[in-house]
């Protein structure tokens, strides 16, 4: 009897051990960067969708306003740039690396509000079902670049402070050495509010 | 034998606690302005725009949309957006009621901000290949905003809410072939796996022990799942009858308009 009681509270330690891990946070740092990173590929997605969107809004504006030479081909231009510019999942420990993604699509946001600017001047072009259409889903897809964002920046925190706080600071010493911090979106108002479209 | 009952009882104790324990641990907190309207049911008038003959027309509507298709589609009035944006508050608004089912996450919002002169149909993840941007756009110029402009509100709302239903029921197949992958369940299911990997350990070390007492860890590897299965659910109504969201998300699809 004293044997199988002795057996019975090993079996509990392995237990309680395991289950003292998860409770002090083993697993905190692996999921947290899992979560940022898939939060990232969203925000990425997001981008690309609006990169996707562009070329037909080119070619609807351009059949009623060719002559904003300067204005169109500043879109394509700086789409070009802007999906040039891949960030992989592994450089998103490198601010200067996500500056330079953010500023490309910045650089695209500001061209795109002065499309949308421009279209204002044409009154055949607003009431085009095909741009109006174009309109409501570059809208939509600021929004969502914006909600991404929003969701990858507290991701980010959160696997952060995971990596700089008790008890994760212990793990993020041991046996997640090579886990670094990410780099957050430097805050830029013009990003984050998506362009105003008036009907 | 004798000795051993107690000891279930409290392994039962100690497990529930552990599971309090890591839930603590591990749950994020969110915290929520408090101003924003608690979610009564599935419309919430916190405006007082709705007359009463349309919430008696739209109620049983919603409630049919959500028996048939498990959509939850809920109408809000806001008497202020609090100095925002209209976009971030239905959305911020959207992700505490969890509207939707919480793998599909096939929730709508319609949100009428009517001092702000703002209206939004903010989608769920799961039906933004069904109800569209540009398809939300269209139904609030054309069927929302014009009654709006006359101050007609329960007009505008009830042709709002018809529209959102018919494309929601119409386009069947398109979300049915949207399964969710996201990652957003992972936070809650994984302490449980460690929970149930714990349990493992526990049956594993069962094997080199006599096999007279492993009805006793068969207990506690029962009790273990039983647990975890329990917090993993979400869904529609709760027990006291009330409403409530069913655990969906949205990453601010829809459109916005005013009038």
């Amino acid at each position: 009897m004293t044997v199988t009681i002795a057996r019975i509270r090993n079996i509990f330690i392995v237990i309680l051990l395991g289950l003292t891990v998860s409770a002090c946070g083993y697993n905190n740092i692996p999921t947290y960067e899992e979560q940022a990173k898939a939060k990232w590929s969203d925000v990425q997605n997001n981008y690309q969708r609006r990169a996707d969107l562009i070329p037909n809004l080119v070619a609807t504006v351009q059949g009623y306003a060719k002559q904003e030479k300067d204005v169109l081909t500043a879109v394509v231009e700086a789409r070009a740039k802007a999906t040039q510019i891949k960030l992989d999942v592994s450089q998103l420990t490198d601010p200067a690396k996500l500056k330079q993604f953010q500023d490309a699509q910045n650089q695209l946001s500001g061209a795109l509000g002065r499309l949308l600017a421009v279209s204002e001047n044409y009154p055949d072009l607003k009431s085009n079902q095909n741009f109006l259409a174009l309109q409501s889903q570059l809208e939509g897809t600021e929004n969502r670049i914006t909600v991404a964002r929003r969701d990858y920046i507290d991701a980010v925190r959160v696997y952060n402070t995971e990596l700089k706080t008790f008890p994760g600071l212990l793990w993020a010493m041991t046996f997640f050495r090579s886990n670094k911090p990410m780099a957050e979106f430097t805050a830029n108002e013009n990003a984050q509010t998506p362009p105003q479209v008036k009907f | 034998m004798t000795a051993s009952c107690p000891s279930t009882l409290s392994t039962r104790g100690g497990t529930r606690f552990f599971t309090a324990l890591v839930a603590l641990l591990c749950a994020s907190f969110v915290a929520f302005a408090a101003n924003r309207p608690a979610l009564i049911g599935r419309i919430v008038d916190q405006a007082n725009i709705i007359p009463v003959e349309t919430r008696d027309a739209i109620e049983p509507k919603l409630v049919d949309l959500e028996t048939k298709s498990g959509i939850q589609l809920v109408v809000a009035t806001v008497s202020s957006l609090e100095g925002e944006e209209i976009e971030p508050y239905a959305n911020e608004l959207f992700r505490s009621w969890k509207l939707g089912e919480m793998t599909k996450n096939n929730g709508v919002l319609l949100l009428v901000a009517p001092n702000e002169r703002r209206v939004r149909i903010e989608v769920g993840y799961g039906l933004e290949g069904t109800l569209t941007d540009a398809l939300s756009k269209v139904i609030i110029a054309n069927a929302i905003a014009p009654h709006f402009k006359t101050g007609d509100f329960g007009g505008g709302i009830s042709r709002g809410v018809d529209d959102i239903i018919t494309v929601l029921t119409t386009d069947a197949s398109e979300w049915q072939q949207r399964p969710s992958l996201r990652l957003d369940a992972q936070q809650t299911a994984d302490p449980m796996m460690w929970l149930l990997i714990a349990g493992l350990i526990g049956l594993a070390t069962l094997l080199i022990v006599s096999p007279g007492f492993r009805w006793f860890f068969l207990n506690v590897a029962l009790n273990i799942l039983l647990n975890s299965g329990r917090s993993r659910g979400g869904g529609g109504f709760s027990s006291r009858g009330g409403f409530s969201g069913g655990g969906g998300s949205s990453g601010g699809g829809g459109a916005s308009g005013s009038w």
